[in-house]
Formats: C-alpha cells, sequence, structure tokens
C-alpha cells in the first residue's frame, strides 16, 4: 500500500520538481552569505581580499563547485517549468529534465576542473 | 499562492535566466587565472553597466527567492499561510538590503 502510494517519487518529472525545490532551498541559505561576502569591500579592497584567499581551500572550491551546479540545475529546472506552462506540451519532458542535470553537472566539472 | 505572486515569480525567473548565464560566465572569466579582489574591483568599480545588471539581478532574486521561500513554508512546515508570508517579507527585505549593500559595495568609485 505504501509502495503504491510512493511509487511516483521515481519518476523523474517528480525528482526535478523536488531538485528543483531543494536547490532553491539551498540558494536563499547562500545567497545572505554571498552577499555580506561582496559586502566586505565596502570596507576596502583588503578585507575582500583575505576572504579570497581564505576561499583558495580545496574544501571551499568544492563547495563553490557544488553552488555552481545548484545555481544551473534551479536555472534549468526552472526554464523548464516556464516552457511547459506556457508552450505547447512536449512529450520529451522527461529528457529535457535530465539534459538539465546534465548539463549543470557538466558546467560544475569544468569549473571545479579550472581551479582546484 | 495568489495569482499576483504566481505571476511575479514566473516573470522574475524569466527574467533572471539569462542574467544567470551572464553570471555563470562571469564566474567561469574572473577565475580564469585565480580570483583577487583588485581584478574584481577594477572591473567592477564605476561600471554603471555591472550596477544596473546585479542592481536588476538582486531585486528580481529578491521577490523570487522570498516567494519560493513562502510557498515551500506554507506546503512543507506547520507554518500558516499568513505566517510564511510575513516570513517571506522579512526574508526579501534582507536579501534585498544585503543585495543592493553588496552591489555598492563592489560597484561604487
Amino acid at each position: 500500500m505504501t509502495f503504491g502510494r510512493l511509487a511516483h517519487r521515481s519518476n523523474v518529472l517528480w525528482i526535478a520538481a523536488l531538485v528543483h525545490r531543494l536547490s532553491g532551498i539551498a540558494l536563499a541559505i547562500f545567497l545572505p552569505l554571498h552577499f555580506l561576502t561582496l559586502g566586505l569591500a565596502i570596507d576596502g579592497e583588503a578585507r575582500l581580499e583575505r576572504f579570497l584567499r581564505w576561499s583558495d581551500a580545496p574544501l571551499v572550491k568544492l563547495a563553490e563547485g557544488g553552488l555552481v551546479f545548484l545555481l544551473l540545475v534551479h536555472m534549468l529546472g526552472g526554464v523548464r517549468l516556464l516552457v511547459l506552462e506556457n508552450l505547447d506540451w512536449r512529450d520529451e519532458q522527461k529528457e529535457l529534465a535530465t539534459i538539465a542535470a546534465a548539463l549543470s553537472a557538466v558546467a560544475a566539472f569544468i569549473f571545479l576542473a579550472r581551479v582546484l | 499562492m495568489n495569482v499576483r505572486l504566481y505571476v511575479l515569480q514566473r516573470a522574475t525567473a524569466a527574467l533572471m535566466a539569462p542574467l544567470v548565464l551572464v553570471h555563470v560566465a562571469v564566474i567561469f572569466y574572473a577565475t580564469r587565472q585565480g580570483l583577487t579582489a583588485a581584478d574584481i574591483l577594477s572591473r567592477t568599480r564605476g561600471s554603471v553597466l555591472w550596477a544596473s545588471v546585479y542592481g536588476l539581478f538582486v531585486v528580481a532574486v529578491a521577490i523570487h527567492g522570498s516567494i519560493g521561500v513562502r510557498n515551500i513554508l506554507a506546503e512543507w512546515s506547520p507554518m500558516s499561510e499568513r505566517h510564511a508570508g510575513i516570513f517571506a517579507i522579512i526574508l526579501g527585505c534582507c536579501l534585498l538590503a544585503l543585495g543592493l549593500r553588496a552591489v555598492a559595495a563592489v560597484t561604487l568609485p
């Protein structure tokens, strides 16, 4: 019975909706920190520079790669929703969702390959 | 979610999609040879273009993010719609204030 009620959770489009929502939450948590970091420049270049040197640590770079992934997967997932809501129905919804995730992952890996 | 919030969230999403692409392109460009404060600020300080682009981005993200968080709180938490709305307004104001402060910090000469 429980399995029947939860069966939709293995559907690619349900996972895409969940990823869209969770990536949105993560970005909403990250954004104030990102703004505070950039705001360091208000007290002069040196404070921002000190933070940037701290952010050279590999773990921070890894987290930045994750943020690039979250930003792109949220944006592409949002574009998929806008297409779905405003244009004619397309049968390739699952493929579009998979392509959005794949493109985001590729961009995040390219970012990591450049900065690590 | 009422129609006004729905339209605002979709409109800001449509506005931000190209801005996100620009932002990611800037991230890739800026990190090509290591990121320094001097490099960032030399590009952005005194630039009306960057101030306008990122100012618009901040306004859109404050609206979009706060509506999204409101919807999630109303659907996934025990919070009532009214309380979720109040939380979202506070979050949106914080994002707007912090975001515009950040834009000012990197673009004002």
